[in-house]
C-alpha cells in the first residue's frame, strides 16, 4: 500500500503542455540555424593579392579532391597532404596560373581522382550522359505507354451499327 | 514480345543488384598512381646528411631504383624499416630514401638509431619534389626502371608477403626487359 501512498500525480494542463512545445520547438529551431552557420573547415592563413585570387582559391580547393581522403575536398580536409596541397594551391595561384593550368598539374601528378568534376573524355562520357539516356528512355517508354492506352480506349469506343443506331436515337430524342 | 517487356524492370533490377554487389568487393582505398609511365621529374635537393650537396635525378644510380618515401612523423614508416635494411641487401635493386616534410634533425637521428639501409636519403622539406611524383602519404615505394620511368608506386609499409607479391615480379619483368 505504501507505494500508492507515494504516488503523486504531476499535472500538466493544456495551456503548460503548449508552451513546453513551443518551447523546444524553438530550441530546435534555432539550433538548426546555429548548426548551419557552423564553417568547421580547418584554417590556415593565406595573404592573397587581391579579392579575386581569394575567390579563386575557394572554389578550387572545393572542386578539387583531397587525394588520401575518400571523399573530402582540400577545402575541408585537415590531412597533411590536403594541407600541403592547399599550399601549393596558393603558390600556384599567387604565380598567376590559370584554372586550367592548375587543373592540368594536379591531375598530371594525382589523376582523374582529384577532380569532383570528371573531364569529359573517352571513359567519362557514360558518366556524363548516362542521366540523359536514362531520363529519354523514361520519356519514350512514357509516350509509347501513353499512346497504347489511348488507342485502347479509341477501340473500346468502337460501336457496333445497331449501338450506333441506338446512340443517335437518343441523342435525336430531344 | 509482351512478357519479355514485362521482364524488364526485374532484368535491370538483376543487372543493377550484380553491379552494387561487385561494387562491394572493390578496395575504395586502392588507387593507381597517375605517374606510372611517366618519367621520374627532375629535382634539385640536399641529401639529409650533407646540407650543401644538390643532388638531382641523375644521381639515382642503379638499374633498378627504389625511392622509398619515408618520414619521422610516420608510424608505419618505421614497421617497414627493419624490411627495408632486408631489401637494401638484394644486389638487383638501389634503395634510395626520400625524406618527405620532415625534420632533419629528426631524421638524422632516426638513421643513425635504426640504421641506415639507403644508398642516401634525399631532403625534401617543402614536399617538392614529394608533390611532383603524386605521393599522398608515407610510407610509398616507387620502382623506377633502367630508363628512368616510374614503373609503381606502392601506398603502404613494405613487408615480406608484400615484397614478394608486390616487387619480386616487376623487378623480375625489368631484369628481362633490360636482357634485351
Amino acid at each position: 500500500m505504501s507505494s500508492l501512498m507515494m504516488y503523486v500525480p504531476i499535472h500538466i494542463n493544456g495551456a503548460a503542455l503548449r508552451r513546453l512545445m513551443r518551447f523546444l520547438v524553438s530550441v530546435m529551431l534555432l539550433s538548426a540555424i546555429w548548426l548551419n552557420n557552423v564553417n568547421a573547415g580547418p584554417v590556415d592563413i593565406f595573404q592573397f593579392k587581391d579579392e579575386t585570387t581569394k575567390l579563386r582559391f575557394q572554389l578550387l580547393s572545393k572542386e578539387l579532391r583531397c587525394p588520401k581522403c575518400q571523399n573530402q575536398n582540400l577545402a575541408d580536409s585537415n590531412s597533411k597532404i590536403a594541407v600541403d596541397l592547399r599550399k601549393n594551391l596558393y603558390n600556384l595561384l599567387q604565380e598567376g596560373k590559370s584554372d586550367q593550368e592548375i587543373i592540368d598539374f594536379m591531375v598530371y601528378r594525382y589523376g582523374d581522382f582529384v577532380l569532383y568534376r570528371p573531364q569529359m573524355k573517352k571513359q567519362t562520357l557514360i558518366l556524363w550522359f548516362a542521366p540523359l539516356i536514362i531520363l529519354l528512355g523514361f520519356i519514350i517508354s512514357l509516350v509509347v505507354v501513353l499512346r497504347k492506352r489511348s488507342k485502347v480506349k479509341a477501340s473500346e469506343l468502337n460501336l457496333s451499327s445497331h449501338e450506333q443506331t441506338n446512340l443517335d436515337d437518343i441523342l435525336n430524342k430531344k | 514480345m509482351k512478357s519479355i517487356i514485362r521482364f524488364i524492370p526485374l532484368i535491370l533490377f538483376v543487372l543493377l543488384g550484380a553491379l552494387l554487389y561487385r561494387g562491394l568487393f572493390l578496395n575504395p582505398q586502392a588507387m593507381p598512381s597517375a605517374m606510372i609511365g611517366k618519367p621520374l621529374p627532375k629535382f634539385e635537393l640536399p641529401r639529409v646528411k650533407s646540407e650543401e650537396q644538390l643532388v638531382g635525378r641523375d644521381d639515382l644510380q642503379g638499374n633498378i631504383v627504389l625511392l622509398n618515401v619515408w618520414a619521422t612523423w610516420c608510424i608505419q614508416c618505421k614497421y617497414e624499416h627493419p624490411y627495408l635494411l632486408n631489401i637494401a641487401k638484394d644486389e638487383r635493386i638501389k634503395l634510395y630514401g626520400l625524406n618527405f616534410t620532415d625534420d632533419r634533425n629528426a631524421a638524422l637521428s632516426w638513421l643513425k638509431q635504426y640504421q641506415d639501409p639507403y644508398v642516401f636519403s634525399i631532403f625534401d622539406e617543402q614536399g617538392a619534389l614529394g608533390l611532383d611524383i603524386g605521393v599522398f602519404g608515407a610510407p610509398e615505394t616507387f620502382v623506377i626502371d633502367h630508363t628512368g620511368i616510374i614503373r609503381k608506386r606502392f601506398a603502404g609499409p613494405i613487408n615480406d608477403t608484400v615484397w614478394k607479391r608486390e616487387f619480386l615480379p616487376l623487378i623480375e619483368t625489368i631484369e628481362a626487359e633490360m636482357a634485351q
